[in-house]
């Protein structure tokens, strides 16, 4: 009956915005605690080595904050292993013995370690000694940065796959596993990723030193915190670039239909000019209202201004990615991207005159910059993403021949239950998080380490 | 070498681990209704708090370990279990995240309180409905699912469901006999008692009605060698199920879990052996179902390495928060 309102488009469509809803939404946390955990682990690493009790307050401090963001980064993460199969059960059925194991790969090094050690290092310092929870900590920061590994493999291979052929069921198999797990775009897209990770951190860090700053500028808590990620904004983001260029040179290698949509190119042509901003028109195959600099996209791609860079007509019209999504969050994505270059440099000068803390017009942009990261991550996915279309494994199967046997209307009823949990819980989960981030982290609370009875060491969360 | 059984064996076994781990924390929100005193609540949800997300790895690993080595097996499974498996997740959410959030805010302690109870409620009754409609059996064609969209439903399978619950109490009301003292702990003894007989009845139905109503199962035990097997398994249900409820009785700390663990792994093997080998009864059996050998065998590598590792691990992490939780815990200074 509900087959004949809706289309099996309908449910297509409605499966993927599922699927962009629940990444979208995942994906920040890990961003998040990737970047995070390593910082808790230089934060204690730190204090180890100096005794400097600035450290532990800051590994207090932001542990609660990781906390609740790690809780979040799991059950959305739970979520998204069960997703392929109820919305995309073609593609699981094909691709299944590709990235199957590697996502077994993911669980078994990763998933496990970090949730294994995770319960210590939040809760077991007193019963463990500082030794072993730093050891618990390192092996969070690690299982965060392997779980990256393997999903970036997956990912990557979805985009540009190799080392398989296919079996008589229609599967694709694995030849060799070396070239599946180290396929062309991995190495650019891993690194590419850990990086914004890192940055993203590093400018909620950033934003949260500032703010105390702006407060009382005298806090050594915030200034640590605030001088930290400012040195992480003047090394990584200008890394960030160049990582970047590596990447999208890949991408121009292996998918030249997804570049000519970030550059907004339908045509293609030597001398091609870059659109700083306009609005890629389909229809007409061109950029309406351009500010463009001729010349300077061949530059980019080739290293030479005069040579032909391939646009969108080299490939057949059902080929195409959505390029105005494509074009448009490649845009956001770079100018955030240049905005922490900028940010980077100018921290870096005021450092070199040490105004580091006195110049509030640098807290005040360090603070509006801390949840641009989050903006940047999703952005760039959507780029990529959204640029493998009309493929859910480029050139291999399409997303629409992907999809489960679920009418639209299942699909739309579970996407409007996720929506508004949600929304409801990391609502509220992001409410918590930013109150924590509004406590002085000068008061934050140290547990009494020593060694105490049972009855008096359950720390859970202290200060209530 | 028969990959498609080791690893059909490896499923079994972390299938069996999520539900001996997880089981108890669901069972935590799962006795909420009948223990309100928040200082209790507090005890209940700490003692479970520094290893819930290790626990809840373990069905990470079911699910991706499916689509792994069962690709078929997975992309028939979701679609048909659409609902139960988006109710679970939902309810996952739900629990996941009342652990933190429940201690960040006074004013809305109780709705966290709620969501802590009802999410541990949907997980576990979803996971029953999920294994009941497996039983029941799963409509395929041409390598999909072919059946409605509520074919899960059925009277069996919400039975199922609430015995899961059921069974879930059992093993949390046994986990805070280990891990509390004074009045709660008696609490937990009666809980464990009330559950124990409970879920004993509900697995003697089932097996009743599965025998009774699915000829594929009938004639499984039915037929020598199956047929003996059948008569032992009253007595090996009268063994462990009396034993769990002597060592609830008698107030021996650490026996009632391992007994729960028992009755969950007679029902288990039983259930198994009812269908084995298929994984969606009797229409794609674990061959059917398996990835090539190459993608079984390049995994199974890292499952023989590192599941010891993982076993160690999380052996260390349960030794380390060993112990009774107590009374004063420390978070509400």
């Amino acid at each position: 009956m509900f087959e004949t309102w809706f289309s099996q488009a309908d449910a297509i469509l409605l499966a993927r915005f599922q699927f962009a809803f629940t990444i979208a939404f995942h994906i920040i946390f890990p961003a998040f605690t990737i970047g995070l955990a390593s910082y808790l682990a230089v934060l204690e690493g730190l204090f180890l080595k100096t005794r400097n009790p600035v450290y532990q307050k800051l590994y207090r401090y932001w542990l609660k904050i990781f906390a609740v963001a790690f809780g979040m980064g799991v059950v959305s993460g739970i979520v998204m292993s069960y997703q392929f199969g109820t919305n995309w059960s073609v593609f699981s059925d094909k691709a299944g013995p590709v990235i199957g194991p590697l996502m077994g790969y993911e669980v078994l090094t990763a998933f496990f370690l970090e949730a294994g050690f995770l319960g210590v290092m939040l809760f077991g310092m007193n019963k463990v000694g500082e030794r072993l929870h730093y050891f618990a900590t390192l092996m969070v920061a690690v299982g965060t940065a392997i779980s990256a590994f393997w999903i970036l493999s997956v990912n990557s291979w979805m985009q540009t796959p190799a080392g398989f052929a296919m079996n008589e069921q229609g599967q694709y198999v694995v030849t060799s596993w070396m070239e599946a797990i180290f396929n062309p775009s991995f190495p650019y897209r891993l690194a590419h990723m850990l990086l914004a990770a890192y940055l993203t951190t590093a400018f909620v860090v950033g934003a949260v030193g500032a703010w105390h700053l702006l407060k009382d500028k005298s806090s050594q808590a915030a200034r640590k915190m605030f001088s930290m990620a400012m040195w992480m904004a003047l090394i990584v983001a200008p890394l960030q670039v160049f990582v970047g260029d590596l990447h999208g040179l890949n991408t121009q290698e292996h998918q030249p239909a997804k570049v000519a949509a970030m550059e907004g190119h339908f045509k293609s042509e030597a001398q091609a000019p870059l659109y700083l901003f306009g609005w890629p028109n389909e229809e007409e195959a061109k950029v309406d209202y351009a500010i463009k600099i001729p010349g300077l996209a061949s530059f980019i791609l080739k290293h030479d201004v005069n040579a032909t860079v391939t646009g969108l007509d080299a490939f057949p019209r059902d080929e195409w990615p959505p390029v105005p999504i494509v074009f448009w969050s490649f845009r956001i994505m770079v100018g955030i991207g240049l905005l922490m270059v900028f940010i980077g440099l100018w921290s870096g000068y005021l450092r070199l005159r040490k105004q580091l803390y006195d110049r509030p017009l640098l807290h005040r942009a360090a603070v509006l910059m801390g949840p641009l990261g989050f903006v940047a991550v999703i952005a760039g996915w959507v780029v990529t993403e959204v640029g493998r279309q009309p493929w859910v494994i480029h050139g291999l199967l399409r997303t629409s021949d992907a999809a489960s046997p679920i009418d639209a209307v299942g699909v739309g009823s579970s996407l409007v239950a996720f929506i508004v949990v949600y929304f409801l819980v990391f609502g509220a989960g992001t409410v918590y998080m930013l109150r924590k981030m509004a406590g002085n982290p000068e008061s934050t609370h140290i547990p009494n380490y020593a060694r105490v009875p049972m009855a008096a060491e359950r720390l859970y969360h202290e200060e209530g | 070498m028969d990959y498609a059984l080791i690893w059909a064996i490896l499923i079994a076994v972390s299938v069996f681990a999520y539900v001996a781990l997880d089981g108890f924390d669901l069972g935590m929100g799962i006795l909420f209704p009948w223990i309100k005193e928040e200082t209790y609540r507090d005890r209940m949800v700490n003692s479970v708090a520094p290893v819930w997300d290790g626990n809840e790895t373990w069905l990470v690993l079911g699910g991706g370990g499916l689509l792994a080595v069962f690709p078929l097996a997975y992309s028939v499974l979701m679609p048909a279990l659409y609902m139960p498996v988006i109710a679970m997740l939902l309810g996952l959410i739900f629990r996941g995240v009342a652990f933190e959030f429940r201690f960040k805010s006074k004013a809305n302690k109780h709705w966290w309180d709620r969501a802590f109870m009802l999410g541990s409620m949907v997980a576990a009754f979803s996971q029953g409905v999920m294994l009941g409609a497996m039983l029941q059996g799963i409509e395929v064609t041409d390598r999909a699912y072919s059946g409605g969209w509520f074919d899960w439903l059925s009277p069996f399978t919400i039975f199922a469901g609430l015995s899961v619950c059921v069974g879930y109490a059992l093993l949390g009301a046994s986990w805070l006999v280990m891990k509390t003292d004074g009045p709660l702990q008696q609490r937990a003894y009666e809980y464990g008692r009330n559950s124990g007989i409970l879920l004993i009845m509900a697995i003697a139905a089932a097996s009743v009605y599965l025998v009774s109503s699915f000829e594929n199962v009938a004639e499984r035990w039915l037929t020598w060698p199956g047929s003996a097997a059948l008569w032992l398994v009253p007595f090996v249900l009268a063994i462990v199920g009396g034993g769990l409820l002597t060592s609830l009785t008698k107030q021996q700390e650490g026996r009632p879990y391992l007994w729960a663990l028992g009755v969950f792994l007679i029902a288990f093997v039983g259930f198994g052996a009812s269908i084995f080998p298929y994984l969606i009864p009797f229409e794609i059996s674990i061959w059917e179902a398996a990835a090539p050998d190459n993608s079984l065998a390049f995994l199974l590598v890292g499952a023989v390495i590192l599941l010891p590792i993982i076993f160690a691990y999380t052996g260390y992490t349960y030794w380390v928060f060993r112990g009774k939780v107590s009374e004063d815990s420390g978070y509400h200074e």
